[in-house]
């Protein structure tokens, strides 16, 4: 027959293990999700954040407990208990947080998999004969679509320029250079980035990715915009005195909005030089 | 019952204690004097390095940058990090702690260098102070404490300069220290004293000794090649000649990140000495302990590219790496249950060092658990290098290391110094500094999730409330050390005598005069078989644990 003080803790266990799981569903802070790997990443947060918030606050209360219940009080002298140690408990101590990092470890790269990590790096659409010779190291995400929403849509090229302290973009098609990234929304884009000068890198928080961009070695990144409007593209490796305001912004547009950015400063194909 | 430890040495004969405070300015031999030495030196370089934390979060109490130059920001945010990490914790947990425990713990009469010993305390001072005048005359570094190229190759040559040299002058102090131990712990052991009887902060020392060994010549080797690229203009690391930067980043990392090691495993160890004695309980699990400091040493080898996840990293490397970082949470984990079941059924004074110790567990529970969380390639990727990054390595060197140097400190100060020092104060050092501590970086984890870079002057406005939120727990931070440094200086002059040993351990340290003699130890070291004999049944082996009566020693 188990104890009254077994059954307490067996409910206060199962107290903690929902409470972290509420916690982890119920807690948001992050910022709107804007890309379609956005919500896959917060699958994985909140996955991460109900083990963290169980295993923090199951510390946290064994820690306050003991030192309340296990003080010295006033008058009293005397040792603690001479437990020198418990092998099975230091087992089940190794072979819990071992099973949970494993789930931990397939869970994120089912994530990994699912964001495109694991997908050879292609980086489609152009430059198809430099492929060979440079080498381009990767950041995330294919250039296509998941062929499992629909048909895949071929992906928008950019050439992403960093410098100190400015990012510039360069549109194959159209040869548009731009200061923003202008994006139509549901149309996959990827990038191939280089540096001019020291390591920056591109990040977008409402797009849950990041790549840096280095001199010498072009990388290549993908994504695709799920919901119009106005993200901020932040420079987050150092770079310089400036570092802090290297900024710019990606507009994600309706496709018409798109296409009129599009067609107002694409350059006639064979003219020389046109507004930029 | 109480426990009642044999002690020899009531009497510390005058002859053998040497006095003067000019001994801390001198090349001594002593390995007390030697870990003093590096103790208050460590603290001066945190008070500065602290100063300059307190000017980056003044700079970020307003979105847009006020309170000095761009460029000087970034000299102050690369000193201030190289000053934590290179001038205070690592020389304080290994150095200060070291020198004075480890001699002590193995029952030797000194370190087995102790010329070498020397020579490693004195590289710090001139490698420090000429960190601390470039900024003064050409301009300190200001590409941050990983130095990156080809950022370091083309900001000002000359500071960048002075930042690796003091920085190899350092690490070389590093490498003689690891040796000194390495040899000390396997070799001037007492005769009669087995591996497995050493206290718990000898195995910690030595894991990062081997780490300390093996890791920071690349360091070293790395930082050379660099000062080539600058002045030299050869091209190792920089693109326009041909270089490769992300190879820079490998060979740093490859020190770096066992270098986080270095600052927290002799914490981890400090610890392990601390709570037995104030729980009067045995350490828990010591020889899974043993192990998983073991555990750790190799898997932290393995683990460096977790730093680089953003670089362009193939897939098969960011897998491989996330994988060998998660693994480490295992033996790191089995560490904190025992600790928590050292706590378990003891009979625990509340003073200001169990409490540093328990801030300790908490804190870094915290920073362990978005350790893993970093580990995962696809979380990392959106909050790599930000705020983010800033609060986990902050709970796990400030909220860990840190706060065991405190514990220490409350632990060894009455041997250091046979006085006590005032319990109340401690408890309200303690508190401050845990409450100003989660303010200035719990919320940081949010700015960093939420768009804001580490190492920027200005930031979106939208951030403004939250950065103000931490710069008041910075503030709190930076006053917690007022009552902490009163408490040192008043009790050095009117604290009372505290006796050879104030909390009735039973590890060697305690079994000599406070403070102890030149030598350490009147007659014979004694053999301390049990180190952690506390516990009520136990009054037989805890009578037996302390045994000076066989034996002879070696110095
Ligand atoms: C459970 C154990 C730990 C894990 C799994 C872990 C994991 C990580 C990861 C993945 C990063 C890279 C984050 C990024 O830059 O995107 C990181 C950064 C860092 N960690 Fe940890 N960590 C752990 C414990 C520690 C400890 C014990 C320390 C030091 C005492 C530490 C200090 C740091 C520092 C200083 C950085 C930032 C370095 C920089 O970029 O300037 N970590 N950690
Ligand atoms: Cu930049
Ligand atoms: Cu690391």
């Amino acid at each position: 027959m188990p104890s009254p003080s077994a059954i307490f803790i067996l409910i206060l266990s199962v107290a903690l293990i929902a409470g972290g799981i509420w916690a982890g569903q119920n807690i948001n802070l992050l910022p709107i999700d804007a890309s379609i790997n956005a919500p896959i990443y917060d699958e994985l947060f909140k996955v991460l954040f109900s083990i963290g918030t169980i295993l923090f606050l199951g510390i946290l209360g064994l820690v306050i407990y003991s030192l309340i219940r296990f003080r010295r009080r006033p008058g009293q002298v005397g040792d603690g208990l001479a437990i020198e140690g418990n092998l099975p408990l230091e087992i089940l101590w190794t072979a819990v947080p071992a099973v949970v990092i494993l789930f931990v470890g397939l869970y994120s790269y089912d994530i990994y998999d699912r964001m495109g990590g694991m997908q050879p790096l292609a980086h489609n659409g152009h430059h198809q004969m430099e492929k060979t010779e440079e080498r381009i190291w990767g950041g995330i995400g294919s250039g296509t679509i998941d062929s499992s929403t629909g048909d895949a849509i071929a992906p928008l090229p950019v050439d992403v320029t960093a410098m100190q302290f400015a990012f510039l973009f360069h549109y194959p098609q159209g040869d548009i250079i731009s200061g923003e990234l202008h994006v139509p929304v549901g149309q996959p884009v990827t990038m191939k980035m280089e540096s001019k000068d020291v390591i920056h890198a591109f990040w977008v928080p409402e797009f849950r990715l990041k790549q840096d961009v280095i001199p010498g070695q072009p990388t290549i990144m993908n994504f695709t915009p799920t919901k119009p409007g106005r993200y901020p593209i932040i420079c987050a490796e150092l770079c310089g005195p400036y570092h802090g305001g290297m900024r710019s912004t990606v507009v994600v547009e309706e496709s018409k909005d798109y296409q009129a950015w599009y067609s107002k400063n694409a350059k006639p194909t064979s003219s020389e030089t046109s507004d930029v | 019952m109480t426990i009642t430890v044999p002690q020899t040495n009531k009497q510390p004969s005058e002859k053998l204690q040497p006095t003067g405070w000019l001994r801390y300015l001198s090349f001594s031999l002593d390995h007390k004097v030697i870990g003093i030495q590096y103790l208050i030196c460590g603290f001066i370089f945190y008070l500065i390095g602290g100063a300059l934390a307190s000017a980056i979060r003044i700079e970020l109490t307003s979105p847009v940058s006020d309170f000095m130059a761009r460029d000087v920001y970034n000299q102050v945010l690369t000193l201030h990090g190289t000053i934590m990490i290179f001038l205070w914790i690592v020389p304080v947990v290994n150095g200060a702690f070291g020198n004075y425990l480890i001699p002590f713990y193995v029952g030797a009469r000194d370190m087995a260098f102790p010329r070498l010993n020397a020579v490693a305390f004195w590289l710090i001072p001139p490698a420090g102070l000429m960190l601390i005048t470039s900024y003064f005359i050409n301009g300190a570094a200001q590409s941050g404490w990983t130095a990156y190229p080809p950022l370091s190759i083309t900001t000002p040559a000359a500071g960048q300069i002075i930042w690796i040299i003091s920085v190899l002058l350092l690490g070389g102090s590093s490498i003689f220290g690891g040796i000194n131990f390495i040899v000390t712990i396997l070799k001037l052991r007492r005769p009669g004293l087995q591996l497995m009887q050493l206290p718990m902060y000898c195995w910690a020392m030595l894991g990062t000794s081997i780490l300390v060994v093996l890791s920071t010549p690349v360091l070293a080797g790395t930082l050379i090649l660099l000062s080539f690229d600058i002045v030299a203009h050869t091209g190792f690391f920089n693109p326009a000649l041909g270089g490769n930067v992300i190879v820079y980043q490998h060979l740093f990392w490859f020190y770096s990140h066992p270098a986080v090691y270095i600052m927290v495993l002799p914490a981890f160890g400090l610890v392990s000495e601390i709570l037995p004695v104030h729980c009067r309980k045995p350490l828990f699990g010591y020889t899974t302990m043993v192990y998983s400091i073991m555990a750790i040493v190799v898997l932290g080898l393995v683990v460096w590219a977790h730093h680089m996840f953003t670089s362009g990293t193939p897939p098969w490397m960011r897998l491989f790496f996330t994988i060998a970082t998660s693994f480490i949470a295992v033996p790191t984990g089995i560490k904190f249950f025992n600790w928590v079941a050292t706590l378990w059924g003891g009979r625990i004074s509340l003073n200001s060092a169990v409490l540093f110790s328990c801030g300790f567990i908490i804190n870094f529970v915290l920073g362990g658990i978005t350790g893993i969380a970093l580990a995962q390639v696809p979380f990392d990727i959106h909050v790599h290098d930000t705020y983010f990054v800033v609060a986990h390595f902050h709970y796990v060197v400030y909220g860990g290391s840190v706060f065991v140097i405190f514990s220490s400190i409350y632990h060894w100060y009455p041997k250091f110094t046979g006085k006590m020092l005032n319990e109340n104060l401690g408890r309200f050092h303690f508190l401050i500094t845990f409450i100003g501590f989660n303010l200035c970086f719990g919320p940081q984890h949010w700015l960093g999730m939420n768009g804001m870079p580490r190492r920027v002057a200005e930031y979106d406005p939208q951030f403004t409330f939250v950065n103000q939120l931490s710069s008041v727990g910075a503030l709190l931070m930076a006053l917690s050390t007022l009552p902490f440094l009163w408490n040192i200086f008043q009790s050095a002059l009117k604290g009372p005598i505290a006796g050879d040993n104030p909390w009735q351990g039973l590890t060697p340290e305690w079994l000599t005069s406070s403070p102890p003699p030149v030598e350490n130890w009147k007659g014979e070291a004694p053999l301390v078989s049990k180190p952690y004999g506390y516990g009520v049944n136990k009054e037989e082996s805890t009578m037996e644990s302390v045994d000076d009566a066989q034996g002879d020693n070696n110095s």
